[in-house]
């Protein structure tokens, strides 16, 4: 009697009626196997009074020694316990050991320790399922692409459509020809392997071509040296493929100054002095684009643009006399060398595109009416 | 690995396919690295940043040279405008001794040529661009087309937000609202599907060697 | 008929260095003219000024400060904004610099607001100062801010540091401020955000305001301040008197020229069709 009295005021004074679970504990997917989450249940208790935080404790084994590995405030219920994977580190997280967790509830008068979980080890994996959607799409981008490039080798025509700016090319270095003034040509603010300097290289090594063939100067200040570098190689190259390697000049193409104004400042001087004909902007372009462009267009030169700087465009399309959107820029390389294999892959980017519509159509109809399945299917979880 | 390609001349068998097996392995490397997470993996993806960063320190160097070979060379052959070339050069030579010698705290020699002459001057510059659109606006803000028309429309009524006009300006920014918030939000969405389906594509055309322009031609 | 060609003509060939001088005494005069501009708050805006009302005393923002000095005018507002109504609540702030010029420009910006609130480094605020390849940097911050940065920009190792005691990385934080003018947004989203889940809100120049509408729409960004009209709607919201709405006055003027301007132009346009269609 006595001890059934003791046992129904021990379990007023804890204010539990059954024990506690011990926490959750389970591998964090697609990681590379140096975490472990952990979760539990909502701990109250009169004993303890409001449960104001949760400390989660780790040990190797159940008898100790156990480490505090984080504090969360009430109302959190999963921690995900993060480690280093270099052994020197003092938050050193080995793949594989076993780990045994408990939660302690701290409250206004104590604290209450929920029972250790299982031991569990941290794994890692070798596909990150969470980006399964990018890589279908890869894949299927992929094989577009080889799809399209097959086709073009074997002599079918592909149409595109014509692009005002690249027709306008010709034009504008035959202008320059006739009027004795050099081009000028900018690869833009981008690295040297940024994409859209990469495509900047194949139209300049197509301008080069020309210039080389009609033996117009050709100026190309570049802001990076990496880029001055690539560009320089790329132009000597053109000028060789032309029949004309004793008119490449090495100094036509030359480094300015890595900062934005200061080669704004610079270029804005080449134009006002010397007056190019024409001048290309292809590549990536921020701040400085309108200020080149006007200045330009105040020294009386044809310009043609390109860049993928959405925030940009607008004012390439008010300053300069054609610009090409966006990927136009990508696709400029095709247009102007009509290489099979290049309209090879420009098609498959079409195709693409169209596929993409098509999936944001249905998306929007089946999300509309409620099917969130659809678009869960392309939910890209990148933790 | 564009540009230790791009330093490739590219007439001999191994100088034309070394550098492509080269850029092919490395960019099928890095693609398949995104998809596997494990500390291989890692090490791939920060050993790969290295070299870039090396590089590019060795680039810089480059690029150094560049500058003072083709400014030292206008000041020789007393080209026009061969006197903006000295203040180049001398700005050059003095930024790299200023800092190594008197340091770059406050107060320094480098330190007051940052924030008394380069720091106005970047924003004069910047402050330009006010003067550029005001010019570009009343040259390129004309109504040929209805497309045109409707991309003045617009403008204004962006423009309009700032102007206090009463009920009309609570008017008018319920419309700015929608404008950036609807039509050029989607544009801008659309835009960036094609650029970054532009970007895969030329990223595949480099690695598998269809878009060579990088590493000059045969 | 030759009146109105001549109208047209005068109005389509005005001398462009005629609209500079317009256009600076556009912006000089408002300087000295005192006169307020009302300024409408829009919901992104006061996003981000909920999102800092809402933190309670002794949690942490991380501030990065990622424009360089030629963006200042536009985005600096926003720095003193946002470290003001921080301090003044008792927030902390971890502060980073990740634009190669903006360093120093930052440092003078703390210590003047602190210097007017009374933080302390290393208490109230921690700054990290640069490190190059700001994407690398933003992803090791998200393991520790260690890694990057084992020492504040004054050279004290992080560890020493009052504030940093238990404050590894963005788990740590209440959300990220990017307030910047270039293309290091992109890698606070990609990174900070899509890796590792923090809320992120940007401070971004008028130009680039509109193309992170789409991330705002999408969840990814929860807040965005663009240009200066921006930084007014925060100066407004939290009830300082900062340099921002004192230039809205020179904005609205300007702003207003140009539109004079294009009006103008276009009134020549449509005189210079007309005639052209009748004859």
């Amino acid at each position: 009697m006595i001890l059934f009295v003791a046992l129904i005021l021990f379990i007023a004074q804890t204010g539990f009626s059954e024990p506690l679970p011990a926490p959750a504990v389970s591998d964090v997917p697609n990681d590379n196997g140096h975490a472990l989450d952990i979760s539990w249940e909502s701990i109250e208790s009169d004993s303890i009074g409001d449960v104001s935080a949760y400390e989660i404790w780790r040990s190797e084994s159940f008898e100790g020694p156990f480490e505090l590995r984080g504090t969360v405030p009430a109302g959190v219920f999963e921690y995900r316990d993060r480690g280093d994977k270099e052994r020197s580190s003092n938050n050193y997280f080995p793949k594989g050991k076993p780990y045994i967790y408990f939660i302690k509830a701290i409250g206004e008068t104590g604290s209450f320790d929920t029972p250790p979980s299982e031991p569990v080890s941290a794994t890692e994996q070798w596909y990150h399922a969470g980006k399964t959607p990018v890589l279908i799409g890869t894949i299927i981008f992929s094989a577009l692409a080889l799809y399209f490039v097959q086709i073009a080798r074997r002599g079918k025509k592909l149409y595109i459509r014509p692009l005002s700016g690249i027709a306008a090319v010709d034009e504008a270095i035959g202008r320059a020809t006739e009027m004795g003034k050099p081009i000028l040509y900018l690869l833009g603010s981008g690295t040297a392997s940024g994409i859209a300097t990469i495509a900047s290289y194949a139209i300049l090594g197509r301008v080069a071509r020309k210039t080389a063939e009609y033996r117009t100067k050709l100026m190309v200040p570049c802001k990076d040296p990496v880029v001055m570098t690539v560009a320089q190689e790329t132009v000597k190259a053109a000028y060789s493929e032309a029949g004309q390697p004793d008119a490449y000049e090495e100094d036509s193409v030359f480094y300015l100054t890595s900062m934005q104004f200061a080669f704004v400042a610079a270029v804005s001087g080449i134009m006002v002095r010397e007056r190019p004909a024409t001048n290309f902007y292809m590549g990536s372009f921020y701040a400085e684009s309108l200020f080149l462009a006007e200045t330009g267009a105040d020294a009386g030169s044809i310009q043609i643009s390109g860049t993928e700087q959405v925030a940009q465009i607008p004012f390439f399309v008010v300053a300069t006399d054609y610009t090409l959107i966006g990927e136009e820029l990508f696709a400029a390389s095709a247009y102007l060398g009509r290489d099979p294999l290049l309209l090879g892959t420009l098609k498959a980017q079409d195709y693409a595109k169209a596929i993409l519509m098509f999936i944001l159509i249905a998306g929007t109809i089946t999300m509309t009416i409620g099917w969130s399945w659809f678009a869960d299917l392309f939910r890209v979880n990148l933790q | 690995m564009v540009v230790v390609c791009g330093s490739f001349q590219g007439k001999s068998p191994v100088k034309r396919h070394v550098p492509l097996a080269l850029v092919f392995i490395t960019g099928f490397l890095l693609v398949i690295q995104y998809f596997v997470p494990n500390d291989a993996s890692d090490f791939l993806y920060s050993y790969s940043l290295d070299w870039v960063i090396v590089i590019g320190i060795f680039a810089t160097a480059l690029g150094l040279w560049s500058l003072v070979k083709v400014t030292t060379s206008k000041i020789k052959r007393r080209q026009r405008g061969w006197g903006y070339s000295v203040v180049t050069l001398v700005g050059l030579v003095v930024m790299l001794v200023a800092g190594p010698i008197w340091g770059i705290e406050d107060g320094t020699l480098f330190m007051n040529l940052f924030w008394y002459i380069y720091t106005p001057i970047q924003a004069t510059m910047f402050s330009l661009l006010a003067f550029f659109i005001a010019s570009a606006a009343y040259r390129a803000f004309r109504v040929r087309s209805l497309v045109a028309g409707v991309l003045l429309v617009s403008a204004l009524v962006i423009m309009l937000r700032l102007i206090p006009l009463g009920p009309i300006s609570q008017v008018n920014q319920v419309f700015a609202s929608w404008i950036l918030s609807v039509p050029n939000m989607a544009a801008k969405r659309a835009i960036a599907m094609g650029v970054g389906l532009g970007a895969i594509a030329t990223a595949l055309k480099v690695v598998t060697g269809i878009e060579r322009s990088y590493m000059g031609r045969d | 008929m030759n009146n109105e060609s001549s109208l047209a003509h005068k109005l389509l060939s005005i001398d462009r260095r005629w609209i500079f001088l317009v256009l600076a005494v556009a912006v000089v005069v408002p300087v000295f003219v005192d006169f307020s501009v009302p300024i409408h708050v829009t919901s992104e805006v006061k996003a981000v000024y909920d999102f800092v009302e809402a933190a309670k005393p002794g949690e942490i923002i991380f501030l990065a400060i990622d424009y360089d000095p030629q963006t200042m005018a536009e985005l600096h507002p926003m720095t003193f904004a946002i470290m003001r109504q921080c301090f003044n609540k008792d927030v902390k702030l971890i502060i980073s610099a990740l634009s190669q010029n903006g360093p120093g420009m930052a440092e003078q910006a703390i210590g003047e607001v602190a210097r007017e609130t009374g933080a302390v480094n290393g208490e109230d605020y921690v700054y990290l100062g640069y490190k190059p390849y700001f994407g690398i940097v933003i992803l090791a911050m998200g393991q520790d801010f260690r890694i990057p940065f084992p020492e504040d920009y004054y050279g004290t190792s992080l560890d020493s540091l009052p504030m940093m005691n238990g404050v590894r990385n963005y788990d740590d934080v209440r959300g990220v401020i990017d307030i910047s003018g270039g293309n290091i947004t992109e890698a606070w989203i990609s990174y900070a955000n899509g890796r590792y889940q923090v809320p992120v809100a940007l401070g971004v120049t008028g130009v680039m305001a509109s193309d992170y509408y789409p991330f705002l729409q999408s969840g990814q960004v929860f807040g965005l301040m663009g240009g200066m009209k921006g930084a007014a709607e925060y100066e407004t919201l939290s009830d300082q008197e900062g340099t921002a709405s004192e230039g809205m006055r020179i904005q609205t003027v300007a702003h207003s020229l140009i539109i004079i301007l294009i009006i103008l132009g276009n009134i020549g346009y449509f005189i210079s069709r007309q005639k052209g269609k009748q004859i």
